[in-house]
């Protein structure tokens, strides 16, 4: 297995870490003078996404993690595994619950998505900046409703619920930004 | 073609300011009678203290052989006292110095370094003055002289940190709630003690300050006298402004048999982790040694990174800021 030493740790690098693939955000060295040298680094775990210090003593070496950003196409989900294409190779991909649990009601067949694989499986998806949605359920915006009220919530296709305007109505398509979960626009 | 990274990383404004900092600072030691000495940056031999890399080379000498290893000097540390030990007098060295693997905002491998060397100076004489040259270019500061048992008193709440145990350090380490530590052993205290040095205790010295720590434990001595009224403890200094250390002194160890024993400590030190050997300099023993000029006369020295320095007084966050060129695009 290949292993980097902590004086190969640069930002992006990818590696394990109590058996759990991590990514480097940020990495400084302590070098006192009169002692050993530390490392600080700042890293997340690509599954939970979670952000973790550490300080590694110099010399420490870690376990290379086989991790790599692809872009795949989401096709569909049997409700067990959410399936993507390359569409290059026409490889497909399986994902878990786990890895799409964030992004899930996100996920629209067809869109391209930032798929990053660990030893080849997905582990963590990143949906297109903006995707397009039905709306399948919203109050009717009542005329006369008081101004600045702030709007709705609707329903979308996928089960995510977003604040929308009131003059949205069921059936209309709308495009939302998938990093801050919020409605931008009608679609044309 | 790849894009040429040739801009400076410090503004021609900032080099106005450096260059008007190196002059303050050898204004200062001519008036002070301090002879300046541009001692060589190559040397036969380096030193072996097992955190500190030097960068070797190799130079072809004609008449006396290719391919000669040299070193560049870590620090003018021991041409220095080889010229105390000829008679100089006070000196000073202003010039660059290099270390293998240092980098970091506060780290480049090639760097300045101010070092002088006061003859009659006691370490509290040296502590001050070095204060003094430090308010030179930082403006007037209090000072304060802190000792590195009361530093872990009242950072740490270790009451005697000199005897205290590998496993109060760490759980004094973990009560501060620091980042995880990656490849300590338990019962390693040395390495426990200066994670709470470096990761809790001098992040909070020198605020609104200039904090001198001193008397280090003697395990630290490195070419500092132990001190002769608590063996616990050597007759070395570091400064601190605003959490980062600017300068480390010592009361200069004299007995040139003592240098061999920690220099063969540190090289059997190097061995146990590793690291390549290196040639002790045998012309710096042999200046302590020679009888009829009398050895190292009783001094203090201090070193002081000038970079460091010019960077806190200019409110940079990396010292490439106020370099030239950093590493990166020399």
């Amino acid at each position: 297995m290949a292993t980097y030493s902590t004086n190969e740790f640069k930002p992006g690098l990818k590696f394990l870490m109590d058996g759990q693939p991590c990514s480097i955000v940020e990495t400084t060295s302590v070098s006192p003078g009169k002692g050993q040298a530390f490392n600080r680094v700042k890293y997340r775990n690509l599954t939970t996404g979670k952000m973790i210090e550490k300080t590694f003593k110099s010399t420490e070496k870690v376990e290379a993690a086989d991790v790599t950003d692809t872009e795949l196409q989401y096709l569909y989900t049997d409700g067990d595994f959410w399936h993507f294409m390359d569409e290059g190779t026409f490889d497909q991909f399986q994902a878990t619950a786990a890895a799409v649990a964030d992004v899930e009601k996100w996920l629209v067949e067809q869109d391209s998505c930032t798929v990053t694989l660990w030893n080849g499986d997905p582990i963590a998806i990143r949906p297109p900046k903006q995707v397009i949605l039905e709306v399948t359920d919203t109050d009717p915006g009542l005329k006369g409703d008081t101004a600045g009220s702030g709007g709705k919530p609707a329903t979308l296709s996928t089960g995510a619920v977003v604040q929308v305007p009131l003059f949205i109505t069921i059936g209309e398509k709308v495009i939302c930004n998938t990093e801050t979960k919020e409605y931008v626009s009608r679609a044309k | 073609m790849t894009t040429a990274h040739w801009q400076p990383t410090a503004p021609l404004a900032m080099l106005q300011k450096r260059a008007a900092a190196l002059a303050k600072v050898r204004h200062y030691f001519a008036e002070q009678k301090v002879l300046e000495v541009d001692v060589p940056a190559l040397s036969s031999a380096t030193v072996p203290d097992c955190y500190i890399d030097s960068l070797q080379t190799k130079i072809d000498i004609p008449g006396t052989g290719n391919n000669q290893p040299y070193f560049l000097h870590t620090s003018p540390e021991y041409a220095m006292k080889r010229l105390l030990c000829a008679g100089s007098g006070d000196i000073y060295f202003l010039g660059k110095v290099y270390r293998q693997g240092d980098y970091s905002p506060r780290h480049q491998p090639e760097f300045t370094l101010v070092e002088w060397y006061r003859l009659g100076y006691s370490l509290r004489e040296m502590m001050q003055e070095t204060s003094q040259v430090i308010q030179l270019l930082l403006g007037s500061m209090p000072t304060e002289y802190l000792t590195y048992q009361a530093a872990f008193q009242r950072y740490v709440g270790i009451e005697n940190i000199h005897q205290a145990c590998a496993q109060q350090c760490k759980a004094a380490l973990m009560a501060q709630g620091v980042a995880d530590i990656v490849g300590v052993a338990e019962n390693d205290k040395n390495l426990w003690e200066q994670l709470l040095l470096t990761e809790v205790i001098e992040a909070q010295l020198g605020q609104q300050q200039i904090t001198v720590l001193y008397d280090y434990p003697a395990k630290d001595s490195a070419l500092a006298k132990v001190s002769t009224n608590n063996a616990d403890v050597a007759e070395r200094f570091e400064v601190f402004v605003n959490g980062m250390e600017l300068a480390n002194g010592y009361f200069e160890l004299q007995d040139g048999e003592q240098y061999e024993q920690r220099f063969q400590a540190s090289l059997a030190q190097r061995q146990q982790q590793g690291k390549l050997a290196v040639p002790i300099d045998q012309n710096l023993i042999g200046a302590l040694n020679d009888k009829q000029q009398g050895g190292l006369p009783l001094c203090s020295g201090v070193a002081l990174g000038f970079d460091r320095l010019l960077a806190l007084v200019e409110q940079q966050n990396n010292i490439e800021k106020v370099m030239p060129f950093s590493i990166t695009n020399s």
